[in-house]
């Protein structure tokens, strides 16, 4: 992992996947938008008002994603020190939040028409919730000192205590009766889902998947700017 | 390298201690957690006057239409069934054989009658031919119950309750 510790080096490796990242999100979230809303078929229940899937999932997943590797990177800087974590957590988080706001958006959309409720405060839903205000915690903390690398403590700490949520969004509904259904395809027993549905779920999948990394390398470059930036500030100032 | 591995044990008996304190914490707010009870959890233990959400599935051939906005069914989680009755607007998904989740009032005279009433669907996708095909090719119950995926059990997990 120190290896990717140099600035430099890990620049010259992510401006080399940045235009294959930024490739693949484009022609997945056309294939996938194009088979999910367009060629695969309704839902023997549900109808049409499933194709809220092909976005209410993935956000789904990639707001629990991101958190995750959020966490990783909390440790990697409390325990290692490792340079890179910090500004890594603070590209990813507003990507988080925006991933997990979609996904109780169109939860919601896709709520009101099957279950008859907007929201209800059931443990998946809530714990998702719990998440978004975990992401907008951190964001505000991490920028609520004037030195730095205090706020950035405080933050890694917040989302070390804030990952117990994770395994409790996912298993939410085993261990508790829920209004939200089970998972359909990260579960015991392999998928519940049709390979038709399936195909266009996954290519959306990684569609997110690949467009979280084209824009958090991104905003690592800006933060790595910036963090440059002020320090000849602080050399010219002496 | 003896202070990284220092603050490596102090991270992770913090996380254990916080992780033991949150599966605590939630064990014991289990009840107040799950979203609704079970026809057999009502049974073990009677919720007297308060208002409470009991879930379940709509027993096959129980739907009955009481006239206006009406209606009575059964629900069961397969051990056992409640009767519901209900006046108002049916989700979409209303169906029997489906799940559902009721709020209301246990009466006294053992009917529960639902104030609201929320759709519950399982966790199967499938489009409509292949879900007739699995109809047709004799699986018992609704289509619903038919496994995608092989090697699958039956029972379908809008029924699952706690242990």
């Amino acid at each position: 992992m120190h290896r990717f510790a140099n600035p430099a080096r890990f620049l010259r490796i992510a401006n080399a996947v940045l235009p294959w990242a930024a490739g693949l999100s484009a022609v997945c979230f056309a294939a996938g938008l194009y088979l999910g809303l367009l060629v695969s078929p309704p839902d023997y229940q549900q109808g049409d008002t499933v194709r809220i899937m092909y976005i209410h999932v993935p956000a789904a997943w990639m707001g629990m994603f991101t958190y995750s590797t959020m966490a990783v990177a909390a440790a990697a800087a409390l325990v290692w020190k490792h340079p890179l974590a910090e500004v890594y957590a603070k590209a990813a988080a507003p990507l988080g939040a925006g991933f997990t706001a979609l996904c109780l958006l169109t939860g919601s959309l896709w709520g009101a028409p099957m279950w008859g409720t907007w929201w209800v405060w059931d443990a998946r839903l809530t714990s998702v919730l719990v998440l978004f205000f975990l992401y907008l915690g951190y964001m505000a903390l991490v920028d609520a000192f004037d030195d730095p690398a205090r706020g950035n403590k405080a933050g890694n700490i917040l989302l070390l205590v804030g990952a117990v949520n994770v395994p409790i969004i996912k298993f939410s509904v085993e261990w508790w009766n829920t209004l939200h259904q089970p998972a359909s395809v990260f579960r015991l027993g392999g998928p519940t889902i049709a390979a038709s549905m399936l195909w266009p779920l996954l290519l959306m999948a990684v569609a997110f998947q690949s467009y979280f990394f084209a824009v958090v390398i991104l905003r690592i470059r800006a933060g790595l700017a910036a963090r440059r930036v002020q320090t000849l500030r602080l050399g010219q100032a002496n | 390298m003896t202070r990284k591995r220092r603050r490596l044990m102090i991270l992770a008996l913090a996380l254990l201690g916080l992780g033991t304190a949150t599966a605590l914490t939630l064990s014991a707010f289990r009840d107040n957690i799950v979203f609704f009870y079970s026809p057999s959890d009502l049974a073990a233990k009677p919720p007297g006057g308060r208002t409470v959400r009991i879930g379940g599935l709509v027993e096959a051939g129980s739907l009955k239409r009481e006239g206006g906005m009406t209606v009575t069914f059964q629900v069961t989680d397969t051990a056992r069934s409640l009767p519901v009755t209900y006046t108002g607007i049916l989700p979409d998904l209303f169906r029997e054989g489906q799940g559902v989740v009721a709020e209301g009032k246990l009466g006294a005279d053992g009917v529960f009658t639902a104030t609201e009433l929320l759709a519950k669907h399982d966790e199967k996708y499938m489009p409509p031919d292949v879900a007739d095909a699995l109809k047709r090719a004799g699986h018992p119950g609704k289509p619903g119950d038919a496994p995608v995926a092989a090697g699958e059990e039956h029972q379908t997990s809008t029924l699952r309750t706690n242990p």
